[in-house]
């Protein structure tokens, strides 16, 4: 039993809205695997929650005319790395998600959720930073869209206000067509884990498939959000990619990173992942894309 | 036969369908919720409560203070008493305590009608407390200085041990010509259990008699430290243990039981439910012993081993619990393992912190002492230049060895074999070969390690078990035993040892699994690896009781002399092998006769004086991937000699939980604790016990050695399979990288720095 | 606030009165008496309290009883035949010694009939992966994969009907 105030059921996306926007104190709940959570530890006690558990309009993976994908906020981990427009033409995406916790959490869990959390560990994160994926928020007043670069404000904190809700995320195709992808969670075990860092590698190769046409990488813990590491993505772009340069890129990724020390791990041993990760999701991406060496 | 033979669990069928029913399966609907105020510093002294505002939160009972309780100190240990003072638990807690002495020490409890109300009240309560610093470390209480955790033991120092073996001293070996020398400090952390299970009691009284119902491996003890804590006759309680889910040493301990039962008699006998958060389980019950070391050790130039020195340090945490038996165990097994030909010193301390209470956990001690004998060992041979499996052959413990304190003997040796079969088993003698002089970011090593492990608690403290058995009119048998099922299959081996000592097939017993201290007969409980040699042997001798009075009988009915009659497969057989009646005939008969009715019942005692050693050994391969830090087990291949197997298939079983336990302490388990000793990672997601996806395929082997002690030949097994595999792998780490760590866990941080120190991660180049 | 809320239980269409903040474990173990469902984490951390909704493994500890309405549910209660005997996984669970102190063995049982139940072919590795959302201490889990791919064995050889 958890000790909240309220639960209203939103019929649809417009009555949780209004819902929202009704209750000044009440917050949305999706998946719950991170609200309950909250609850339970006394930090949310009391809570009045609006669910958007399953809403069909928010729920389900499609692909629009001008070859744009649409995820809607409430699908599950579980739904997006099933989905067969998801395993065509991003992969790497639902392999991502496909790590989150354990296989009951990625049931439950949706990747709006996790985007939403703010944490800098969230798994879907680097990996939709590197595909440049945009963020529709809506309010009862108001429809915006967001870069998911510009999404994260530090620790837990989003741009997101109490009364929108994070209705769909899209990715263009200029953003995945031609490009391999690779996401590498690194954590003390290999399931039911908090990723101590994780990091996204796109790379696309120039038709001779040894230059570098685009290289996106990104890391979740690296910093107190997850990251695009631009810096070191420029030295790429038009590049041939060698051993040297992919030490080059994962050196200059370490020097723009932030990451900081916890009990859960040294900010030196989070910089040696940084490095050694980004050398393997760089290759393993560049591999998966029809790149040689 | 029906030992030997590898049965289905007796109890797996209530088990899958979910008819098993555990304690929070029993709690009555209406029964009150008790949530425990815990103190929000790990040292300090409540000097007062502000209850207003908890006590105004709706559907609160009542909040009991540690000003209300009485003024009892208690002991928690799940020992044997002692009927001699001097070999009494120590007495060093109340049921809520004033002197704060471990970070979520109990302080107060809220009683609510439900759960939210009593979660509500607790956040609301308002306690005054004078902060004291915290003490992390043995070092730290030791100094001078330090605060006072019990006014008993003044300079915080639990126990102080230490003994001498040998003619010589460490000096004299180590000026040997030619004598390679090892030393260093070594370390291991506190673990946790993490039974399923959750800590779970309540308690309700009828009349004057509270009953608890308990998730124990000890209801006899949970018993008679109710008693104690209380101030009443210990019969007044009664003890249930229904179904449980794991316990592993922690529920080997007195925990919230005495509370429980306290609350009720204090509420009008209403039942009260106290139910621990994982959170709580985690960082407030209690854990395995941190231990710190300095060793040394010598090897003449042929590597053999002169002499060592051992100096110990464990964490007791806030309240003494198992206290020094562990340091104590902990020394044995250094001694035992090894043959130091010139002398062993050792000593140990067992000293009290604001740590969360270190108590019982799976092995006791020797996980704790395996790991230091092992690495140390490996060490050893590593500046020998030998190979370290050869000179474990030449100085590793002999056929016949009697311990020199305590005389435990080995009765029947195993160990010989055990090497040879691990050996043999993960290639040893190639794969050493193979995996030497290797460069490359990843590299592979074979390590091994090897313990003795004794089959119960005698002579350090009583052993005794009681069964008893009924025959029924169809000539099925009930089983009552005072030993208790954990989960680790003690019924499934009783069922066996019964039907075998009766002559009944395994499906004509039915064995009690709840045990209920007004009904059950006397035991001490489910610890020490002992039940199977010392319960079972209960089993035995009221089975051959038991089938002494079913033939008595029968030859009455049959108007002939007992001599000569048997039983086999429930039939009653004759000299010339001819079924003259059945067990059921004698069952009916003994019931209904109208001239001779009888219930056949038999009850046993057996007061052990025996014991003996089980030894094994953990085999590991390992691949190390240097940038990350990360450890692969390949292959994991743990040998036993615990004797003859009651039940091949479930030895196997209990050997691949074991080895699960002794990888995670090998790479991930660790309590994780602030300056403050407030615990940092109290959750299944934080401390991190291995997964199915963590977990490399586990590969069980056994000799099969009578020991001429045990019945039908068995020693333990239960604790074991957990004891060799860390320092296996840590020394599977020191071949595959010729790095030598010095403290457990393997975590890939600690491994990067060591790899960064010896220079294995290279410069530039490698990024 | 009460609601009513209508769901298939084990088969059998019901209706229960629960509260806003009910998770479905309580609702199963406190309201209709399904104790099989065990409380081990209460945070989805444990697998303990797997249930199967609509075929799929959830923990449910993190789900709301409100947002069951209309599903199905399935516990290891509703596995046996109506005669009583055992379904094939139970039965591969005592078989292959894969139970234990069997506080996990419910949800394990359950997430193993959804991975038969999908009718693909699965390594070892992959059933690695489909089980690591459940903590076991007992049996390094090396049984309890014996017992899921003898289930999965079994169902090929005679599909079960579920």
């Amino acid at each position: 039993m958890f000790d909240i105030k309220r639960l209203y059921p939103a019929k649809d996306l417009n009555d949780a809205l209004c819902a929202l926007a009704d209750d000044p104190e009440s917050m949305v709940i999706a998946g719950g695997t991170d609200v309950l959570i909250r609850v339970r530890e006394g930090k949310a006690a009391g809570a009045s929650l609006v669910s958007i558990h399953e809403l069909p309009e928010l729920t389900g993976v499609r692909m629009e005319a001008d070859g744009s994908i649409v995820i809607g906020a409430c699908t599950s981990f579980a739904r997006i790395t099933a989905d067969p427009i998801i395993e065509e033409f991003v992969p790497y995406l639902g392999e991502a998600v496909d790590q989150v916790g354990g296989p009951q959490t990625r049931e439950a869990g949706t990747i709006g959720g996790n985007l939403c959390n703010g944490a800098t560990s969230a798994d879907s994160a680097p990996m939709l930073l590197a595909l440049n994926a945009e963020l529709t928020l809506q309010s009862a007043a108001s429809k915006r869209v967001v870069p998911v670069t510009a999404f994260h404000t530090g620790p837990g904190r989003t741009v997101r206000n109490r009364d929108e809700i994070l209705t769909e995320i899209r990715i263009f195709p200029a953003d995945f067509q031609g490009f391999g992808g690779q996401y590498i969670k690194y954590g003390k075990r290999a399931a039911m884990e908090i990723a101590t860092l994780g990091c996204a590698a796109l790379v696309k190769p120039a038709t001779d498939q040894r230059t570098v046409a685009d290289l996106r990488l990104a890391y979740g813990v690296a910093a107190p959000t997850p990251i695009r590491c631009t810096e070191a993505e420029t030295l790429a772009h038009g590049e041939v990619l060698t051993d040297a340069l992919l030490g080059e890129i994962a050196r200059t990724a370490a020097a723009h990173a932030s990451p900081r020390s916890s009990w859960r791990a040294s900010r030196e041993f989070r910089l040696q992942l940084i490095t050694e990760l980004a050398r393997r999701a760089i290759r393993s991406a560049w591999t998966r894309a029809g790149g040689v060496f | 036969m029906a030992v030997g033979q590898s049965i289905p669990r007796v109890d797996a069928f209530a088990k899958v369908t979910g008819e098993a029913k555990y304690t929070a399966d029993l709690v009555p609907a209406n029964a009150y919720v008790a949530k425990i105020v815990r103190a929000p510093v790990a040292s300090g002294w409540v000097r007062g409560f502000d209850l207003t505002e908890a006590q105004a939160v709706p559907g609160v009972v009542r909040i009991f203070t540690c000003f209300d309780v009485p003024d009892i100190q208690f002991p928690t240990a799940g020992h044997p008493w002692s009927t001699v003072p001097s070999h009494q638990d120590i007495c060093d807690r109340k049921l809520l305590n004033a002197h704060i002495r471990v970070w979520g020490d109990e302080i107060a409890v809220v009683v609510a009608r439900d759960r939210i109300s009593a979660e509500r009240a607790a956040r609301l309560v308002k306690a005054d407390i004078e902060v004291l610093p915290a003490l992390s470390t043995p070092d730290e209480a030791m100094a001078p200085g330090a605060p006072c955790l019990h006014e008993e033991k003044p300079g915080n120092v639990v126990v102080h041990s230490q003994f001498h073996l040998g003619d010589g001293t460490f000096d004299e070996a180590a000026a040997t010509p030619g004598a390679v020398v090892v030393s260093g400090h070594y370390s291991v952390p506190a673990v946790q259990h993490c039974h399923m299970e959750p800590v779970h009691s309540f308690a309700y009284m009828e009349g004057q008699k509270i009953t608890v119902v308990s998730s124990t491996q000890i209801p006899h003890i949970v018993r008679r430290v109710c008693g104690q804590a209380l101030g009443i006759p210990w019969s007044r309680v009664r003890v249930i243990k229904p179904y449980m889910g794991g316990g592993f040493g922690n529920k080997q301990d007195v925990l919230v039981e005495p509370l429980a039962a306290w609350l009720t008699t204090q509420l009008g006998g209403h039942a009260v439910n106290i139910e621990l958060s994982r959170e709580e389980v985690l960082g407030c019950t209690r854990t395995r012993h941190a231990f710190d070391w300095d060793v040394q050790a010598v090897a003449s130039p042929d590597g053999t081993l002169l002499a060592r020195t051992y100096c110990a340090k464990s964490n007791q945490g806030g309240y003494a619990s198992h206290g020094h038996a562990i340091a104590a165990n902990a020394a044995n097994v250094f001694k035992q393992c090894y043959r130091d030909r010139v002398s062993l010193d050792s000593e140990s301390y067992t000293v009290y912190t604001n740590r969360p209470t270190a108590g019982a956990m799976r092995g006791y001690g020797i996980p704790q002492g395996c790991f230091i004998t092992e690495a140390l060992t490996d060490d050893l041979a590593y500046a020998l230049g030998m190979d370290p499996l050869e000179f474990r052959l030449k100085n590793c413990v002999q056929a016949g060895y009697v311990d020199p304190h305590n005389g435990i003997t080995m009765h029947a040796y195993g160990l010989d074999q055990v090497l040879e079969k691990g050996r043999a088993a993960i290639d040893w003698d190639a794969k050493r070969r193979l995996y030497q002089n290797q460069t490359g970011d990843r590299r592979r090593g074979v390590g091994m390690a090897l313990f003795t492990y004794k089959s119960n608690v005698y002579p350090i403290s009583l052993e005794t078990a009681s069964c008893r058995m009924m025959l029924h009119e169809d000539g099925r048998v009930t089983v009552q035993m005072g030993a208790t099922e954990i989960g680790q299959g003690a019924d499934t081996v009783f069922t066996q040892m019964a039907a075998e000592s009766i002559g009944l097939p395994v499906d004509a017993i039915d064995i009690q699994s709840v045990q209920d201290t007004d009904v059950s007969p006397f035991d001490t409980g489910a610890y020490a690896s002992r039940q199977t040699y010392v319960s079972g042997m209960a089993c035995k001798m009221t089975g051959e009781s038991l089938r002494g009075k079913i033939l008595d009988y029968a030859a009455g009915m049959l108007e002939r002399s007992a001599e000569g009659l048997t039983i086999t497969d429930g039939q009653i057989v004759d000299e010339t092998g001819q079924t003259v009646l059945t067990v059921a005939d004698v069952g009916m008969e003994s019931c209904y006769s109208l001239t001779n009715s009888r219930h056949l019942t038999a009850e046993e005692t057996y007061h052990c004086e025996q014991n003996t050693f089980a030894t094994g050994a953990c085999f590991a391969e390992i691949e190390v991937d240097l940038a990350l830090g990360q450890i692969h087990v390949l292959r994991l291949v743990n040998v036993h000699d615990s004797g003859r197997l009651i039940n091949p298939k479930l030895a196997e079983a209990q050997v691949h939980g074991g080895m699960s336990m002794g990888l995670g302490y090998a790479l991930s388990e660790e309590m994780l604790f602030d300056d403050a000793c407030k615990p940092l990672n109290a959750n299944l997601l934080d401390y991190k016990i291995p997964t199915a996806m963590d977990t490399p395929k586990l590969e069980a082997l056994f000799v099969e050695v009578d020991d001429p002690t045990g019945p039908y030949g068995n020693k333990a097994l239960g604790e074991p399979p957990a004891i060799p595999v860390a320092p296996a792998i840590r020394n599977a780490l020191l071949h595959a990288t010729g790095v030598s760590v010095h403290s457990l866990p393997l975590t890939p941080q600690k491994l990067i720095e060591h790899f960064r120190a010896a220079g294995l991660l290279g410069g530039e180049d490698h990024v | 606030m009460r609601n009513l809320i209508s769901l298939t239980v084990n088969g059998v269409p019901t209706t229960v009165a629960v509260e806003d903040g009910e998770a479905l474990l309580d609702t199963l173990r406190d309201r209709l008496g399904l104790t099989s469902v065990k409380r081990g984490c209460e945070v989805g951390e444990c697998g303990a309290c797997t249930v199967l909704i609509d075929g799929k493994a959830v923990d449910s500890c993190l789900y709301l009883t409100v947002w069951a309405e209309g599903k199905s549910i399935l516990t290891v209660e509703g596995l046996r035949k109506a005669d009583g005997t055992l379904s094939p996984i139970q039965q591969a669970f005592i078989d292959e010694c894969a139970v234990q102190c069997g506080f996990c063995t419910p949800g394990l049982i359950l997430s193993a009939l959804e991975i038969v139940m999908s009718g693909k072919e699965y390594t070892r590795e992959e059933l690695r992966k489909r089980i690591s959302g459940h903590l076991c201490r007992c049996t390094g889990y090396e049984n309890i994969l014996n017992a899921v791919e003898k289930a999965i064995q079994m169902s090929r050889s005679a599909p079960q009907p579920k």
